[in-house]
């Protein structure tokens, strides 16, 4: 008989008890019998806490909701977002899709190979930085972006990545946002239109139109 | 409701409402090619294979498993663009087809081969690398080569449906996609090899016959099961003398199209341990011997007894035309120590319908309650629990248990396990008992366990009273119900193979025959008896395989078993249906019913019948019922049986019999003990799961 491999996939997986009463939440979002509906944002729970998805943390959240085992691991394994091996403790997502890639993003991701010393998919040796191509974040108006956890680092360029690395090897939470300074996603070199003032108000328009 | 017209290939065709467009096109004969679906499978409409042009609607073709169909539709199944778009789906499903035709066991009855070949272009335009994913492990009987896979899910569907054992998915996505348990375990289910079957290419093949044979060479009977009291339909494939595969037929009324892994995959059990020339106990050693010495030291034996000292036990495999014949010969005899119950099961032989699957097997599609007393029908008779699964699945049914509460693949309130919950049924004080009252068509199955206790008829007469208090005997509807687990038995009962005017039962026999009252002991087929009270005894032991009965026996004669001989089998239902020869029986063993007709001419004693043909008379005169083979029984008449006696208030347990070696012909195969043995192993893994989990909750 094939023996299941003992490895890191077997680490044995609770809820903590906060987790727990958040995943009670959850659950009862959805109406008595379709729990199943629950699993993707148990999963994300799983993965907060664990850092990646165990096998033991599919298992356990498969029991909680009382769901067929291969049911979780067909949306784990369905959806690149859960990460089903061991990962670094920062996940740096660097989108390379097509406005990030006109703006720069190789240069971003030579800066994180060239500070973290790992390639594409790998993870440093003291398992802090793992380093990821991602496709488009939906955040081309900030390109080139840089996920890193839940944060999206925007309008970067090598020395802004590198300070972004910088920060959090010490131990630092960096400002997350546009790196360039602007707001959001104005324009880069300040606002070009309504700048005039119209005839009947001294400022731009106010309100909705 | 109104039934719908439409026009299929300029073909009118009125089609009941709710029919897909694929179906009504079977209505009309036409062929409308598919990996996908499947008609006792949810329909997925994912391989696109079965494309149609249909309008009114958009200029494209339409999957037709998945359409329904509509009043005035208008559908084309051999146009131009429905040609191109076959041919085009085709070309897609082999862009990552491996072209291995050659060395694969599906080769020569592979779908994608055959619809290839129908609707398929010539040539590949493909000259990239082509996708290969590593094979998966799903147990001793399937043999995976998932690079073949075409995604069809038939075999996830048919694992969650009808299995009830969800443990197949496709994980990752698009062009990563795989067929897999994940954890590369054993698939936990009776009915797994299955699948091989419903694998439309060489991605799922079976494990035991791989590379064996290829499908042109197999000579193919049409048969029935013996391993369970099922009878399903089965087509036995051999070649030369040797069986090489069991595959299920369709029969909607017993089996539907599943047979279940022990049915499939014993038959390699067939040429291991077998009894292929007599033997004779000489010297306190067994040794071969012609039939003519064999024949000679019976009859000298049984002349010399007085009947009273004789006895003869038929098992689970025996067949009506040997049975008959045996129990014609002690007849003659004077013999009346004879028994076809070697479990000592209580079944009452005088009312027909104390012993028979009353509802029939296709009846479980419409009882609404099904109550099952002490029995597990996932074990004892596996594609009968699919069918109550199914039952299960369409909803409105209760389905409740009374014994060991097990896991069946569906949901079975547990209500009580001893005899005292069938009371408290019976006098309506149990919680239940309301339920049963409004249920309309209510069902009991009665299993083996209960009936083989000590208070056993006792059992039997709560059972009755039960069905006639909760109204289960219906005109047109009898839901009372045994379920058996030998093929033998029913046709044993029907023919009176039972203990005459003041003869011993299976106990008794063992019991008189150990402390030396019987001399002589004739087992037609008896494995399952406790050969340790025949110590004393002269055995003669009729059957196939070197089982606990030939160990014991002082002459040996050698049978056929069921893929040898054309014999006539009665299943649970009470449905007589008939076994053909395959191959012929090896050595020197004979048709079973010949070998007792022989032993008749030597004892001087000639039983009346020369032929098979004059056997089967011999079994019509007996019951009519044996005239008729393989049609639904007619129902047989209620009456009062059983005996309301003392009874202990102990659980009503099932048989704990190990679902892979139940029989001599499953004990023998090397297929089944490995599965026994996986299955222990993944039981083991379970109880060691259970125990750390009840340390952690301490």
């Amino acid at each position: 008989m094939n023996k299941i491999k003992m490895s890191v996939q077997s680490v044995p997986f609770f809820f903590t008890a906060d987790n727990l009463k958040q995943a009670e939440d959850v659950i009862r979002r959805y109406p008595p019998g379709k729990q199943a509906a629950a699993t993707m944002p148990l999963l994300d729970l799983a993965q907060r806490q664990a850092g990646w998805l165990p096998r033991t943390a599919m298992d356990y959240v498969a029991k909680l909701l009382r769901v067929p085992l291969i049911r979780v691991y067909e949306v784990a394994t369905f959806y690149t977002m859960y990460r089903l091996h061991p990962i670094g403790r920062y996940h740096v997502k660097i989108c390379t899709n097509l406005s990030c890639w006109l703006c720069g993003s190789e240069k971003i991701v030579k800066t994180c190979r060239d500070v973290l010393g790992v390639n594409i998919g790998e993870t440093t040796l003291d398992e802090q930085f793992t380093i990821e191509e991602i496709e488009c974040a939906g955040a081309c108006v900030n390109a080139p972006i840089v996920q890193i956890g839940d944060d999206y680092f925007e309008d970067l360029d090598s020395d802004s990545m590198q300070k972004i690395l910088e920060a959090l090897k010490r131990g630092e939470q960096p400002k997350a946002g546009s790196q360039s300074g602007r707001q959001c996603s104005c324009p880069a070199g300040g606002p070009t239109t309504l700048q005039s003032s119209g005839p009947e108000s001294s400022g731009p328009v106010k309100g909705g139109t | 409701m109104p039934k719908l017209t439409l026009t299929i290939d300029g073909i009118a065709i009125e089609v009941e409402p709710g029919r897909t467009v694929l179906q009504a096109c079977e209505q009309l004969g036409i062929e409308i090619p598919r990996f996908c679906y499947h008609d006792k499978l949810s329909i997925a409409g994912n391989c696109r294979m079965c494309l149609v042009e249909v309008s009114p609607g958009p200029q494209k073709p339409q999957a037709s498993c998945a359409l329904p169909v509509a009043d005035g539709m208008v559908v084309k199944t051999d146009s131009p663009m429905v040609r191109e778009a076959r041919r085009g789906v085709m070309e897609l499903l082999l862009i990552n087809h491996p072209l291995d035709c050659p060395i694969c066991d599906q080769g020569g009855e592979c779908d994608l081969q055959d619809q290839a070949m129908a609707y398929g272009g010539n040539s590949s335009r493909y000259h990239e690398e082509k996708r290969a994913v590593a094979d998966k492990y799903l147990g001793p009987l399937i043999k995976t080569h998932m690079t073949r896979c075409i995604q069809c899910t038939r075999c996830i569907r048919f694992m969650t449906e009808i299995a009830g054992v969800p443990e197949l998915g496709a994980v990752f996505r698009g062009e990563h996609m795989e067929i897999t348990t994940y954890v590369g375990k054993s698939l936990e289910s009776e009915l797994s090899g299955n699948l091989v079957d419903l694998c439309p290419v060489g991605a799922l093949t079976s494990r035991p016959y791989a590379f064996t044979a290829r499908p042109w060479e197999l000579r193919k009977t049409e048969s029935v099961d013996v391993l369970d009291a099922i009878g399903s339909a089965i087509r036995i494939d051999s070649r030369g003398k040797k069986v090489m595969r069991i595959l299920p037929r369709v029969n909607e009324d017993i089996n539907e199209e599943w047979i279940s892994d022990k049915t499939r995959h014993a038959c390699d059990g067939l040429l291991i341990r077998r009894l292929d020339t007599p033997y004779l106990r000489q010297e306190g050693k067994l040794k071969p011997v012609t039939w003519t010495e064999a024949l000679t030291a019976i009859a000298n034996q049984l002349k010399a007894l007085k009947p009273e000292k004789i006895a003869a036990i038929a098992g689970d495999m025996a067949d009506c035309e040997s049975m008959i014949a045996l129990k014609d010969l002690m007849g003659s005899l004077g013999v009346v120590n004879i028994d076809c119950r070697q479990d000592g099961a209580a079944l009452d032989t005088a009312v027909p319908a104390a012993y028979r699957f009353n509802s029939t097997i296709a009846g479980v599609d419409i009882a609404d309650i099904i109550l099952l007393i002490g029995t597990n029908p996932r074990r004892e008779a596996a594609v009968l629990n699919a069918r109550l699964r199914k039952r299960w699945l369409s909803g409105h049914v209760e389905i409740a248990i009374i014994g060991t509460p097990v896991d069946l693949t569906y949901p079975a309130q547990f209500l009580g396990d001893g005899p005292e919950t069938l009371i408290e049924l019976i006098e309506e004080r149990h919680p239940f008992s309301k339920k049963l009252k409004r249920a309309k068509r209510p069902m009991l199955i009665l299993g083996q366990g209960p009936l083989t206790r000590i208070d056993g008829i006792s059992i039997l007469s709560f059972s009755r009273k039960l069905a006639e208090n909760a109204n289960m005997i219906q005109e047109g509807w009898n839901g009372f119900n045994i379920l058996h687990t030998a093929a033998a038995r029913v046709g044993g009962l029907m023919l009176g193979f039972v203990p005459g005017h003041g003869g011993y039962g299976v106990t008794a026999i063992l019991d008189q025959a150990s402390r030396g009252a019987i001399d002589c002991v004739y087992l037609l087929n008896a494995d399952e008896v406790n050969m340790s009270t025949l110590d004393r005894t002269f055995v003669i032991y009729q059957g196939h395989h070197g089982d606990a009965g030939a160990k014991r026996a002082n002459v040996i004669l050698p049978g056929a078993a069921y893929t040898e001989k054309n014999a006539l089998y009665v299943n649970t239902e009470g449905r007589v249906q008939s076994t053909k020869l395959a191959v012929f029986p090896p050595g020197q063993a004979r048709e079973d019913w010949k070998i007792v007709r022989a032993l008749s001419e030597r004892m001087g004693r000639p039983l009346p019948y020369d032929t098979l043909a004059d056997v089967r008379a011999r079994l019509v005169a007996i019951d009519s019922a044996f005239a008729a083979v393989g049609v639904t029984p007619a129902p047989a008449a209620w009456g009062v049986f059983g005996e309301a006696t003392s009874f202990t208030d102990s659980p009503l347990r099932t048989r704990t019999d190990n679902f892979y070696r139940t029989d001599p012909i499953s004990r023998a195969s090397r297929q089944m003990a490995e599965c026994a043995e996986i299955q222990a192993e993944l039981e083991s893994i379970k109880q060691d799961r259970i125990l750390s989990q009840e340390r952690e909750n301490d």
